[in-house]
């Protein structure tokens, strides 16, 4: 936002009093203030300060003028005072500190913040519309912090998952790569990445196999009964798992199935049909049957109609359905804990064991790489939706 | 007569071949229970790497199951499906698992190794055979561990277990485990009961409030523990001042991982941890299990084990070929539990006790931890 608004102008003639550039300014100076009082100790005394300091920044700056220089001050003179505060890792938190500030203070001088929303808003709308943008925000980073946190952690040079004075600081010695050499050097651990990388696959071909085949049958409007089966079908998805996991113990155990690799497979297969039932139906709804009956007049009987013409079509369906199967078993751990025995200990097994009886920061490597390898199934799954709306015509772009 | 000789020699032949076969017919696949961490790994080293080494084509597979062990073989005895062949877990378990009949009781002088010393194996294991189906392997110790930087300036380093109580000069959080076994002997003990008093205080009514009293004390200060490798975890992030665990997790944060913490040896609380072999298992695999056991508990493997983790030995005879460790090259006899500069004052754990009264003390401790 900070890039564009240099060049958007406010709303002719509109311009906040000083009062409230530099009351509000204020404001977060006092929040600011409180914060970094409080990590020394000083709460109060931040946040009288911070209040001050910060109004009589924004006075001051905005009565100079001079905003590309002030902006940049304002940076500099962050990192100066952070790196007298707390170090490297203070500077550059200072310099976005800084950075903020700058921008918060002439966003509201020139009342910019007016300038995208429409004119007839009362300023209690207008404050209404950034609370909403901020609450917003928050709820996001509440979700996604533990995984950030997650990630610099694995990069730890001791066996604990404790952020370090040396890491705090930036220091080289701080980190290093040890966690992830332990992963790619362990016996345990590359065993368990090759269980998994075993059956994940394996009952991924299974649940796409039979789900495909069901979301078919059960998508043609003479099948009997079509809600139950459909309900019975997607019910490990409903089930609270650990009930499955007890069941299909006692279960596979009385058939020899309990702790070989055939059960765990079929184990992930039942819970990852749901998964693929659900997408390919949702993509047979804008499957145009009479390309079919066009097929069949043309002389192709069903088996070469399924394979040249529905099959293409709902193909990205299929292959997202396919993908939450994956993850649904390479993340698995409950299931596996009860039908596995410890030859087919899979990644998540060796996690849940390393986090209880060992803390060891090898588990936040491997968390750190399944995140990875996570965010790129999913986006694979986004770029084939999208594929899928513009090959039905639903969408233009 | 020349027939029936006849018959009988061949007869014993076939006896003795199929003894043969039989002494032979042993399953090449072990699934071991045990507790991860370093525990498993100096089991690991000592026992299954020389044995594997002996015996070629056989595999040993690892599950980190000891914390359920109990749960786990009642769940495997009613599926009528045991996939383990030896199992790990501390003495009062092996108790339980032995009434249950869960557990293969044991002729302890047939199936161990004589001492070094040439004593029979229920002399050199001692009093330390406390059920009829527990091997017991080593000696460990429950007791706490402090962050001297984190104390207040000018209190004096702690030298009691009540320092775990005294949040007036030693304030801040603190680390138990999530059960009343240890937690609340020490809490009576900090209370002013005697000693040798303390499980018949333990064993009334009035008793066990009253450790529950003292406990609700340092309540809102203190963390609960489930896993043993959480106590050098809390402290090591400063998130508490001092903590209970055993004795080797603190060995290991302090010796191999540099960690500063003190040890506070004071009215440690000894317990045993050791095999037991599940009832019901195959031939095959009994007469495989049988074999690694008796190398497994011989009077050198058991003083190997102390090489990679700071746990006494259970075998009498093991205690004077005690040596080194492994790769850090200290003296590993100091930092044994069994010291006797450690074991100045030690609280001896009452196995009866807790087996009569476990479920009822465990169900108040719950339930007292949830208000």
């Amino acid at each position: 936002m900070a890039s564009t608004t240099e060049n958007v102008q406010p709303s002719a003639g509109f311009r906040p009093t000083t009062g409230f550039y530099v009351g509000v300014t204020a404001l977060f100076g006092a929040v600011f203030g409180m914060l970094v009082g409080n990590a020394q100790d000083a709460p109060l005394i931040g946040l009288i300060a911070g209040a001050a300091i910060m109004a009589a920044l924004a006075f001051g700056l905005v009565a100079s003028g001079q905003e590309r220089i002030s902006r940049w001050g304002m940076i500099v003179l962050g990192a100066i005072v952070g790196y007298f505060v707390a170090d490297v890792a203070g500077a550059i938190m200072g310099a976005l500190s800084g950075w903020f500030f700058g921008w918060l203070i002439f966003w509201l001088a020139k009342g910019r913040y007016r300038a995208h929303l429409v004119p007839y808003l009362t300023p209690g709308q207008v404050l209404w519309h950034y609370t909403f943008r901020v609450i917003c925000g928050a709820i996001f980073v509440f979700l996604i912090t533990p995984i950030l946190v997650v990630m610099p952690l694995s990069f730890n040079a001791e066996n604990f998952f404790t952020f370090t004075p040396e890491m705090l600081q930036l220091k080289p010695e701080g980190y290093s790569l040890k966690h992830y050499n332990d992963f790619f050097t362990n016996s345990d651990w590359q065993a368990a990445l090759k269980n998994s990388l075993l059956i994940a696959p394996a009952a991924t071909m299974l649940a796409v196999g039979f789900g495909t085949l069901a979301a078919i049958g059960l998508s043609q409007p003479t099948v009997p009964f079509r809600r139950a089966i459909m309900a019975i079908l997607i019910s490990p998805m409903i089930v609270p798992l650990i009930i499955s996991a007890a069941g299909m113990y006692f279960f596979y155990s009385r058939i020899g199935l309990q702790g070989t690799y055939l059960g765990v497979v079929l184990a992930h297969a039942a819970l990852g049909i749901p998964f693929v039932i659900i997408t390919v139906t949702a993509t047979l709804v804008g499957f145009d049957r009479s390309l079919t009956r066009a097929a069949a007049n043309l002389g192709a009987n069903p088996v070469t109609t399924f394979f040249t013409v529905q099959m293409p079509l709902i193909l990205p369906g299929v292959i997202s359905g396919g993908l939450f199967a994956f993850i649904t078993s390479f993340d698995e751990v409950v299931v596996v804990l009860f039908v596995g025995s410890a030859g087919q200990k899979t990644l998540p097994w060796q996690m849940f064991i390393g986090l209880r009886e060992q803390i060891s920061p090898t588990i936040l490597a491997v968390a750190t790489l399944l995140v990875a390898i996570s965010i790129l199934l999913l986006a694979t799954v986004e770029l084939l939706r999208r594929r899928s709306e513009r090959l039905r015509g639903m969408s233009p772009g | 007569m020349k027939l029936t000789k006849t018959l009988l020699a061949s007869a014993a032949a076939v006896t003795g071949i199929a003894g043969l076969a039989y002494a032979q017919d042993m399953s090449n696949e072990m699934t071991i229970v045990s507790w991860g961490g370093a525990y498993q790994n100096s089991q690991q080293k000592a026992y299954v790497e020389p044995y594997v080494a002996n015996n070629s084509g056989v595999s040993v597979t690892w599950d980190e199951s000891s914390n359920e062990a109990v749960a786990k073989l009642r769940a495997m005895n009613e599926a009528g499906n045991i996939t383990w062949d030896l199992v790990d877990v501390v003495a009062a378990d092996a108790i339980r698992l032995c009434d249950e009949g869960l557990a293969m009781e044991v002729d302890f002088n047939e199936m161990l190794a004589e001492g070094d010393d040439g004593s029979s194996a229920e002399d050199d294991f001692g009093d330390l055979l406390v059920s009829d189906c527990f091997i017991p392997q080593i000696v460990y110790s429950t007791t706490a561990a402090y962050r001297a930087d984190l104390l207040p300036d000018g209190a004096p380093a702690p030298d009691s277990i009540c320092a775990m109580f005294d949040l007036e000069t030693y304030p801040g959080k603190r680390a138990l485990e999530k059960r009343p076994i240890n937690n609340m002997e020490w809490a009576l003990l900090c209370d002013g009961v005697a000693k040798d008093e303390i499980y018949d205080v333990l064993g009334t009514e009035e008793g066990q409030q009253q450790a529950l009293d003292k406990l609700d004390t340092i309540k809102d200060q203190t963390v609960w523990w489930s896993a043993a490798a959480e106590p050098p975890q809390l402290l090591a992030d400063g998130e508490v001042i001092m903590a209970s665990s055993y004795n080797g997790r603190w060995f290991s944060a302090i010796e191999e991982q540099d960690q500063d913490f003190k040890m506070l040896w004071d009215a440690q609380v000894f317990d045993l941890d050791g095999w037991i072999i599940p009832a019901g298992l195959d031939e095959a695999s009994l007469n495989r299990v049988k074999d690694f056991v008796r190398f497994a508990t011989d009077t050198q493997r058991l003083a190997d084990q102390a090489a990679y983790i700071s746990y006494g030995p259970a075998r009498a005879s093991s205690a004077p070929l005690v040596g080194k460790h492994a790769d850090l090259g200290i003296e590993m006899g100091p930092h044994m539990p069994t010291a006797p500069e450690n074991s100045k004052n030690v609280f001896v754990y009452n196995y009866e006790f807790w087996a009569d009264y476990r479920d009822d003390i465990d169900a108040k401790f719950q339930s007292w931890l949830a208000q």
